[in-house]
């Protein structure tokens, strides 16, 4: 009979043999160990959940190590890494929800899509807890604007961001975009979405009671993203493209419905475990659900709403289709449930049920086709210390030593319009950063602003990392990228709480890779506790490697810090003529890996500058006390192209200008102006209170100097010709949209 | 004034209206599912608010302009009642043969989120009577087609009847050019119907009403409806 022909297919399972193991991205003793954990070898549905389950992306085999010893802990930390997403106390009986995550693999495969999908992906990590939504940053990284893909990978990317964010319906207030050859094979994605929810009504995946319904909502199962977390922890050949296929398909317009749905019934009380399908779909769902609550779980795969006909057991559980959910729902409350989620026109099936086995059954058209012991699906994943190497430490470069190759005031028009330090209005204008009317401060200053509901309270939020002192230094990069994260919040006002990281790193088999990694984490770790910024969330992806040439080293950091009433924050942008400037913070002029030295010397050289936590401490919440009392007009951090850059952009911002003096003339004025010493900010305050601000500031223990003043339409720095502030936004405007437009001499399509 | 938010599957800024007209009037007002057949009893203002309905995978608006609700609106609007339609919900308009015309995909192709300009082109409405004509406001764009077309002969009646209720313009007042953000034809942003009781619009008004957040110009708009009384009631 026809029906039974199709079973046969259905049922009719490859042989496992090293070849296919090796397809799975399982190596052989981790095959070895599979078959000491199950005593026997696995069915071809057993083997696809291993290689889900052992993959690097879900089981942090090579970072888990290293990762325990990162600070976590605070009075204020509610949730820790290990759930969907970290959870933070913001007062007032009000939690924070927040997590980054990569996708940067398939954003290389298809850009608009893997993009997509990444957005879809952390704001359901974040609305699975309970919270609505309110905000998404992302960090972008991209290949040299001269290489041929690039352009179309930022155009995508960017496409795929707004197509899901804006149609979802959630403001993207913030980012990170910059360049670099190293990412020309190895694109970086990483979407970070922030949502509030009451600190009573946060829910968890950890299934309790035996006997409960397991339920499946949301979209239907199709044959997308099979594999798709594999794919993510290998690195890429020239055969990846062939890969298209394991990309998954967004749509935003489920998603919503799923915000929505979910948000109802978890208001009526009908949730008791809840787990979002990401990477590795309903194999990694459901093994979490059960293992964090000591059940087993078994499922009956007829029951699962399928796309498409003839999907077998294997197909199901690898599926990364998106926008699904399981949940284990209070029996008594099912009708209701699902009457909610038919109202907003979703699949509703109970898939399954929890059991006191501790075993993780898989049943198919009335076969067995996974039996497999849960726990240790997570548990026992296997756990490598693989062998590392520190970086040698480089030479701190001489700032006397560095003569200027162009004048002081043609390097500052050139750095405002290079592609990394250029204006990225043409991205973020296609972000809705205006939705729900609550955007303080926009894109474009050192954080975004969030008003929450009708205030005063609010949030601060920025994504950051400088992946060129990485590389020079892991550890001081490390600490570099959590602080200058603590700083950028700290410039509106805000207090820092808490942080979600997101390690985007090459091939951890390699030596100096690993070093990389250990490094940036132990840089990491000493920055949070030093600034009581302890890490909530995270994600690690790692094989951002292509023909054996890895990324820069980028630990993307997000954070996120609480404003007491958003009326109180600050700007970068000079707020009127006659300002006081100050400089607050050490400077010492260091060159040393500066955008400066690199861009405009063309010199990627030298130690980076060292971060002293204590002064950034010190520094920041000096900072902080001044806008809180008001005191302050504008502030913004020293970074990127240190002072002259800071004040440029301060000036951009405003369209006011400013004149400077050099107020420490042992330094050599290149470095003065160019230099990026850390811990330091530019705040400016009104002259009636410039004498009280710097003596606040040194009573603290802070460095501070008036430098300047606001006012008038060019910007005047020691060593250097007035630059007009118009000329520096028609510079610092103009670069992105010629790019993208293909004008000029960055085109890096044709001859090539 | 007693105002009526409809809601879609899809449709994402129905709180931010709702804010705006609780601000403006009062109350907050309720929300109805697009599967009603009948507008809350004494609905004097039906607003559709911004959004993705549907996930606008077919042309935008076309399946929420054949809802349920939009029978009740069209009756409402028949009788003389107010609908104010926002971005999607002006797409929506359209769609329910509200409205005159079509939004197409911005000229550039892309979605577009800043703050706008517009110029107000006339005050004797029941939604504009806070302004002054001529009025430089600013509010926010959000959207990827707001492009509006409409055949020569429908523009020119547009034009004719004095229908254009909002033109893109810059910061100084000065219309079109780089100040159109979607290619619209005549900076069109927003036209009422042929009684001046239905206006459909691109910008979000609703985005600015506060002071902290960008501005407080979307106001006027609410402000005027709040002010008007009138009763369309059924």
């Amino acid at each position: 009979m026809p029906t039974n022909y199709g079973r046969d297919l259905l049922h009719k399972e490859p042989a496992i043999t090293d070849a296919l193991v090796a397809e799975h991205g399982l190596k052989p003793d981790e095959y070895q160990r599979i078959l000491a954990l199950i005593g026997r070898v696995p069915t071809f549905t057993e083997l696809g959940i291993f290689s889900a389950m052992w993959n690097e992306h879900c089981s942090y085999k090579s970072s888990r190590l290293h990762l325990r010893g990162l600070p976590t802990k605070a009075p204020w930390v509610i949730q820790g890494p290990g759930e969907n997403a970290g959870v933070i106390d913001i007062g007032d009986g009000d939690a924070c929800i927040f997590k980054m995550e990569s996708h940067n693999h398939p954003s290389f495969i298809e850009p608009y899509q893997g993009a997509a999908t990444g957005v879809g992906g952390i704001l359901r990590d974040v609305f699975t807890m309970g919270a609505r939504p309110v905000a998404c940053l992302n960090l972008l990284r991209f290949g040299s604007p001269d290489h041929p893909r690039t352009r179309h990978l930022l155009e995508g990317v960017v496409a795929g961001i707004g197509g899901y964010g804006n149609s979802f319906g959630v403001p993207t207030v913030g980012g990170s975009v910059n360049f670099d050859a190293r990412y020309d094979g190895n694109i970086l994605v990483n979407a970070m979405a922030v949502g509030i929810a009451r600190t009573n009504e946060i829910f968890y995946a950890k299934a309790t009671g035996v006997g409960r319904p397991i339920v499946y909502l949301g979209s239907k199962t199709g044959r997308d993203g099979i594999h798709g977390a594999t794919m993510a922890s290998a690195e890429f050949d020239d055969k990846s493209d062939e890969k298209r296929p394991t990309v998954q398909v967004g749509d935003p317009f489920s998603e919503k419905l799923l915000l929505e749905a979910s948000l109802e019934i978890m208001a009526n009380g009908c949730v008791i475990a809840i787990q979002d399908m990401g990477a590795a779909g309903l194999t990694s769902s459901a093994v979490e659900m059960g293992a964090k609550g000591d059940l087993g779980i078994e499922l009956d795969l007829d029951m699962v709403p399928c796309r498409e006909t003839g999907m077998t057991a294997y197909e199901m559980m690898l599926s990364e289709s998106q926008e699904r959910m399981l949940m284990v729902l209070d029996p008594e409350k099912e009708e209701q449930a699902e009457a909610i989620f038919r109202k907003w026109g979703l699949d509703f099936a109970i898939i399954g049920k929890t059991t006191d086995t501790l075993r993780f059954v898989v049943k198919h058209q009335g076969v067995v086709k996974a039996d497999l012991p849960i726990k240790e699906l997570g548990d026992q994943a296997p756990l490598y210390d693989r062998p590392h190497v520190a970086s040698p430490k480089l030479p701190v470069i001489d700032a006397a030593s560095v003569p200027p190759p162009v004048p002081h005031g043609q390097a500052l028009l050139n750095l405002v319009g290079s592609p990394d330090q250029c204006s990225k209005r043409w991205v973020w204008e296609q972000y809705d950063h205006l939705i729900l009317g609550n955007t303080v401060r926009q894109p474009g200053g050192d954080a975004a602003v969030i008003r929450l509901g009708d205030g005063p309270k609010g949030l601060a939020l920025c994504t950051d990392v400088t992946q060129r002192y990485c590389e020079a230094d892991p550890v001081e990069g490390g600490r570099q990228a959590v602080a200058e994260a603590w700083r950028n919040l700290t410039a509106t006002g805000a207090l820092p709480r808490a942080l979600t990281d997101n390690l985007n790193f090459g091939n951890p088999e390699r030596p100096e890779i690993m070093g990389q990694l250990v490094g940036c984490i132990k840089g990491i770790g000493e920055a949070a506790l030093a600034l009581d910024f302890p890490i909530v969330s995270g994600n690690v992806s790692l094989y951002n490697e292509t023909q054996g040439r890895g990324i820069l080293p980028t630990p993307s950091i997000g954070g996120v810090g609480v404003v007491a009433d958003v009326a109180r924050t600050v700007g970068i942008g000079f707020r009127s003529a006659d300002e006081a400037i100050v400089l607050v913070g050490e400077t010492t002029g260091w060159l040393g890996q500066s955008i400066y030295l690199r861009d405009v010397c063309g010199r990627a050289e030298g130690a980076p500058p060292p971060v002293d936590l204590d002064a950034e401490r010190r520094n920041g919440d000096a900072v902080r006390s001044l806008i809180v009392q008001d005191l302050v007009k504008a502030c913004h951090d020293l970074s990127d192209g240190g002072l002259a850059l800071a004040l440029a952009e301060m000036a951009m911002a405003s369209g006011i200008g400013a004149t400077v003096a050099q107020a420490d003339s042992q330094i050599p004025v290149t470095g003065w102006l160019f230099g990026e010493d850390q811990g330091r900010y530019l705040v400016t305050c009104s002259e009636a209170n410039v004498a009280h601000v710097v003596s606040f500031l040194r009573a603290q223990g802070v460095a501070a100097v008036l430098i300047g003043r606001t006012g008038g339409d060019v910007l005047a720095l020691p060593d250097m010709q007035p630059v007009p502030v118009a000329d520096l936004k028609r510079a610092h405007e103009a670069w992105l949209p010629a790019y993208v437009a293909g004008d000029g001499k960055s085109d890096g399509e044709g001859g090539r | 004034m007693n105002a009526a938010v409809l809601l879609f599957p899809g449709i994402n800024r129905e709180n931010d209206v709702a804010r705006a007209l609780q601000q403006a009037t009062g109350k907050r007002p309720p929300i109805v599912w697009h599967a009603e057949h009948d507008l809350p009893k004494g609905t004097d203002l039906v607003v559709v608010p911004g959004g993705f309905s549907y996930g606008d995978y077919l042309r935008c608006g076309a399946i929420a302009g054949r809802a349920n609700i939009m029978d009740a609106v069209r009756a409402h609007a028949a009788r003389g009642g107010l609908v104010l339609g926002i971005c999607n919900g002006f797409q929506i308009l359209c769609e329910s043969g509200l409205l005159p015309g079509v939004l197409m995909r911005n000229a550039n192709l892309k979605f577009v989120c800043r703050e706008q300009h517009l110029r107000v082109e006339r005050t004797d409405t029941p939604f504009a009577g806070k302004y002054a004509k001529g009025q430089v406001i600013k509010v926010c764009i959000a959207h990827g087609e707001g492009n509006y077309i409409a055949d020569a002969e429908t523009l020119k009646r547009l034009e004719g009847e004095g229908r254009v209720a909002f033109r893109y313009c810059d910061e100084a007042g000065k219309v079109g050019g780089a100040a159109n953000p979607n290619g619209s034809l005549n900076d069109i942003a927003g036209i009422y119907s042929e009684k001046l009781n239905v206006l459909g619009m691109m910008p979000h008004p609703e985005n600015l009403i506060d002071a902290l957040i960008g501005g407080i110009d979307g106001r006027g708009l609410f402000d005027s409806l709040a002010g008007f009384s009138a009763s369309f009631a059924a």
